[in-house]
Order: C-alpha cells, then sequence, then structure tokens
C-alpha cells in the first residue's frame, strides 16, 4: 500500500427504525483525491456523510477516516477532518470572524495563531470585509464561503462537503469549486464531496460513486463511467421530412438506433465511423440537413443506464 | 480541567454575545420582574397590615420573587437557543470539535447565569431604590445574588433538558407557561402561613420553589435564617443536580457521535 487511505469503508449500513437509507457501502477514497458521492435527493449521501464524519453510529459495517476507526477513534477522525454539512449551520447573531475565533477557539487554537488564522480564512474565501457583519445579512453564497472556511480552521487533512453549491448562483458555485479545487491541488486536502449536481462531479470529482437507494451503483472516473455505459449519439433533422427514410438508411450504417427528437433521426456510433465520416456519407447521398448534433454521453447517462431513471429534477422522498 | 473551562467559557462568551444583540432577550427579562415587583407591591400592600406578616414593606417581602422570574427568563432563552442550535445543525456544528459534552451544557447555563448576574443587580439597584432594606446588610446581598445564580442555574438546566428532548424552541417556550404556573402556586405573594385557601397551601408547601424564593427573602427581611437558607441552597443544588442529569442523558442522545 502506497499510503493510508484517505476513507476506507466496508459494508457501511444505516437504518432508522424502518428506513434503510445506506445498504452496504464500500469505499476507497485515496489521500488528495476529490471524491464525488452523486445521487438524488434521499439516496442516503448525507446518512453516509454523518457516519464518517462520526456524528451517526453506523448499523453496521466499518470505516477508517485519515486511517482511524470511525467507531473507536471518533476523537481522532474529528481531529483529522473538516465538515461543512447540508444547509450552513451558523449563528445569525454572531459576525464571520467571530465564528472563526469560536471555531478555532474549540480546536484549541492560542490567541495569537487564531487571529492570524481567522484573517487569513476570511482573505482566502473573500469575506473580508464582511467579516464584522451579522450572518443574517450575509447572502446564501458567503454562507457557504464561511461555511468552507470554518471547516479549515484547523487545517484538516481531508474535508467532507455536504451539497456544498446547493442553491447557489453560478458565480458562488464556480468559486466555490474554484477553492475546493485547490484545497485539493495544492494542499493534497482529500475531498469528499456529495452532490446531486452533475455537472459538479464532471467538474470537479477524481472519482465519482454513484448513489442509489442506499447502495453504490457505479464507481469510476468520470471519463470510465461515460465510456461504460455508451458511445456519443449522432442526431440528424433533414431538411425536408420526405429525406427522412433516406437518412435514417445512411446513419444506419454508422450504429444502431435510439431515441430522437421529433423529425429527427439519431444512432448511438458503434465505432465504425465518426461525425466526420456521417457529415461525408450524407454528402455523398445529396442528402441536406438542417441540424446536425454529437451528443457525448454524460454523467445523467451513466444514471440513467445503472438506475433506469434521470437524476436531474429527481424528486426521490425515499 | 483548565481544557473544560475553556469550553465553558467560550460556549457562555457565544451565548452571552447572542443575547446582547437581541434586545428583546436582554429587555423584557429585566422590564416585566421590575413591573410586576411595581403593580403587585402598590396593589397587595394592604396584605403586611395582616397579623403575622413578616414585613412592614411589601416590596420587601416581593423583590426576591424577581431574581426567580429573571431566572426563568434566562433559562428560556437558553433552552430556546439550543433547541434553535438542534434545529439549524449548529450542534453538529459544535459536535464536530473537541468539544465536551459537560462544556456544552456548562457553558449553557453559564450563559444563563452571566444574564441572570446582570439581571440580578438591576434587580437589586431598583429594590434599593424603592427603599428596601436588606437585613443581612451587605454581604447578604452577596449571598442573595449566589443564590438567584443557583435558581437560574436549576432552571436554565431544565429549559436545556426540555431543548435536548424536544430539539424544538417552540416546545421550550411552550413550557413557560406551565413553570410559571409554579411560581404562581408558591409562596410568591404571601406567606405560607397566612395563606388561607387550604389546598392553595398545601400546594405551595409542597412545591419547591417556595423554599428558594423563601431563602431569598429571608436575606431581605429576617437577617441571616439559616434554616430558611438551608432550604433554600439544598433545593437550589438538588434541582441543578437532577435537571443536570436528565440533560446530559439527552445529550448523549441528541448528540450520538462516536
Amino acid at each position: 500500500m502506497a499510503s493510508a487511505p484517505g476513507i476506507h469503508a466496508h459494508g457501511l449500513v444505516r437504518e432508522f427504525k424502518n428506513v434503510h437509507a445506506v445498504q452496504g457501502i464500500d469505499l476507497r477514497v485515496e489521500p488528495g483525491e476529490i471524491y464525488g458521492f452523486l445521487g438524488p435527493n434521499g439516496a442516503g449521501k448525507s446518512t453516509t456523510v454523518h457516519m464518517l464524519t462520526t456524528l451517526l453510529p453506523p448499523t453496521a459495517g466499518t470505516a477508517t477516516v485519515a486511517g482511524f476507526d470511525i467507531v473507536k477513534e471518533g476523537p481522532k477522525v474529528r481531529g483529522a477532518i473538516g465538515a461543512a454539512l447540508q444547509e450552513a449551520a451558523l449563528d445569525p447573531y454572531l459576525t464571520g470572524r467571530e465564528h472563526l475565533r469560536l471555531q478555532a477557539s474549540l480546536h484549541g487554537l492560542r490567541r495569537a495563531e487564531r487571529e492570524e488564522r481567522t484573517a487569513e480564512l476570511l482573505h482566502r474565501v473573500g469575506l473580508t470585509l464582511a467579516a464584522d457583519r451579522k450572518i443574517q445579512t450575509y447572502s446564501g453564497g458567503m454562507k457557504r464561503r464561511l461555511d468552507l472556511a470554518l471547516a479549515l480552521v484547523h487545517k484538516p487533512r481531508i474535508l467532507f462537503l455536504d451539497e456544498p453549491t446547493t442553491g447557489l448562483d453560478v458565480q458562488s458555485r464556480n468559486a466555490l469549486w474554484t477553492e475546493v479545487g485547490r484545497l485539493a491541488k495544492d494542499e493534497g486536502v482529500t475531498v469528499f464531496l456529495t452532490t446531486q449536481y452533475l455537472e459538479e462531479a464532471d467538474v470537479l470529482a477524481d472519482r465519482v460513486g454513484i448513489i442509489d437507494h442506499g447502495r453504490i451503483v457505479a464507481e469510476g472516473t468520470p471519463t470510465q463511467l461515460k465510456a461504460e455505459i455508451g458511445r456519443p449519439t449522432v442526431e440528424a433533422t433533414p431538411r425536408e421530412s420526405s429525406q427522412l427514410t433516406a437518412v435514417e438508411e445512411v446513419l444506419g450504417r454508422f450504429g444502431e438506433f435510439t431515441q430522437a427528437s421529433p423529425g429527427a433521426v439519431a444512432v448511438m456510433l458503434d465505432g465504425k465511423g465518426d461525425l466526420a465520416d456521417v457529415v461525408r456519407a450524407l454528402d455523398a447521398a445529396s442528402l441536406r440537413v438542417d441540424d446536425l448534433r454529437l451528443h457525448a454521453p454524460s454523467l445523467d447517462d451513466v444514471f440513467l443506464a445503472k438506475t433506469g431513471r434521470k437524476l436531474e429534477g429527481e424528486e426521490d422522498s425515499a | 480541567m483548565n481544557l473544560a473551562l475553556h469550553d465553558v467559557g467560550v460556549i457562555a462568551w457565544r451565548s452571552t454575545r447572542r443575547n446582547l444583540r437581541q434586545p428583546a432577550v436582554v429587555f423584557v427579562p429585566l422590564a416585566f420582574p421590575l413591573i410586576l415587583m411595581v403593580v403587585n407591591s402598590s396593589g397587595l400592600r394592604a396584605a403586611t397590615h395582616l397579623p403575622g406578616f413578616p414585613t412592614k414593606s411589601f416590596i420587601s417581602f416581593f423583590l426576591p420573587f424577581s431574581f426567580i422570574q429573571g431566572g426563568l427568563f434566562a433559562a428560556m432563552t437558553a433552552g430556546t437557543d439550543l433547541a434553535r442550535d438542534i434545529d439549524t445543525g449548529f450542534l453538529n456544528r459544535l459536535a464536530l470539535t473537541p468539544l465536551r459534552g459537560t462544556g456544552l451544557l456548562a457553558g449553557q447555563i453559564g450563559g444563563a447565569m452571566a444574564q441572570a448576574l446582570v439581571q440580578g443587580i438591576v434587580y437589586l439597584a431598583a429594590g434599593l431604590a424603592l427603599g428596601v432594606h436588606f437585613k443581612s446588610g451587605p454581604a447578604g446581598m452577596v449571598v442573595l445574588v449566589t443564590l438567584a445564580l443557583l435558581v437560574a442555574a436549576a432552571w436554565a438546566s431544565v429549559g436545556i433538558w426540555i431543548a435536548l428532548r424536544t430539539g424544538s424552541g417552540e416546545a421550550v417556550q411552550s413550557q413557560f407557561p406551565v413553570l410559571f404556573f409554579l411560581l404562581i402556586i408558591s409562596s410568591m405573594n404571601m406567606p405560607r402561613n397566612l395563606i388561607a385557601v387550604h389546598w392553595f397551601r398545601v400546594a405551595a408547601t409542597i412545591n419547591p420553589v417556595s423554599y428558594m424564593i423563601e431563602g431569598l427573602r429571608s436575606l431581605v427581611i429576617q437577617g441571616w435564617n439559616a434554616q430558611a437558607l438551608a432550604l433554600g441552597f439544598g433545593i437550589a443544588i438538588t434541582a441543578v443536580a437532577i435537571a443536570m442529569t436528565l440533560a446530559s442523558f439527552a445529550l448523549r442522545q441528541r448528540m450520538a457521535r462516536t
């Protein structure tokens, strides 16, 4: 083994009365890696995070975080991790600076170190100017950035982020992504990130685990997962509807037919040719098209293939 | 030990700071007991003419009740704040730090006691300004404030226990009338031996709040009454111990960290 795993879970289970929230999860997250835990609401993402951060004892299974057992060595795990849980839990009557001081005090930082770390983190998350304002005046994005800063006060080796960008505007989301990426790249922090946004997992994560109904249904790098389930799709919309059959005949040479928009033909490429070959074949047959699209497989396609339903817009009450 | 005290200080600091930033939390517990004291002292002054009434000054008789009432307000604030922390997830944030459970409880109670201390000084100053004469002298004032802080700690422990059991600020606030009822069926307005209605006298006699009030009251109108003080301190300490134990169990269930 090159180094102790950042997070290692085996058969992790959590049940609440009649609800099987997590049903046997196996995980291995390497140090410095950003692991995206992707799934719809109620899939078991937050319950898994609560177990790994020692806030919730598992019903069965074992896990180590930073090399410490989550059940037997809770305080050591907590000393090694930082966590920004779902919904930034902040005190509306305290300022950003006071939150950081409070957190630093509870982590045992001495006064000088506390002040230095507070100023450094406020600067890093762009809240220096708002540092002495009460939280009730902060926007959602500012709260999330402060939440991240609070998780970093004691310089953790592993960072848990539970849906960190839910409800944020694009600008705030991008700023948070940049900071998370920098933490992993420049400081070697291991990041365990839950999200229900495909784009977030795709952009940020080195590896992705897809969870559905408490089980991991797929795991790998975004590229691997996409390659695993499919090939690109080409969709063509003929200029004349009378040429639909002819276009079908041409596209049929390049792969199997798949679902297409009304008035269009689509095939999943089988490797006998690429988009350029399709264009040349259509041209050779003197067929003109209004629209020609190449659709690369997405994590949504992966989710669809693994669970039989689409992720985005999904409201799962399980 | 130092680390535990440090935790208590940090949590109490937060509690005090957030209270100071909410005018209603500061103003109502200060004003309401004083208003009630002035109104009752005016309306019930005639009671001092009853044979056996222990003082000629009803305001001296009633002043100690303000400390009990103020402590109850502070307790409600502590309980409601903790319930809000549970609801918003702030308790989870604290649970992820090395903070000990005892530090959290003691810190919350410390915040309530700090609020009760400020209130107590104001009540004391108001009483002196209104002509209250302390039979036990300046030392008695110190003992009175000390007992009042213990009473506030007892109330706060109850508020925190309810917050941990329910996780709801509304549930904590809904207990206020129940606890206030305990004050009403005590010897707050009349010495127990002068309560004419039998059931009321029995209720006031078995109500522990009566003995806390009488302990405080003895310092104002009697001087140094060892029995009243022993009962007042004994019941307050017992109440703190019982409520803290219940709150500790509730915290262990609520903060199920490994």
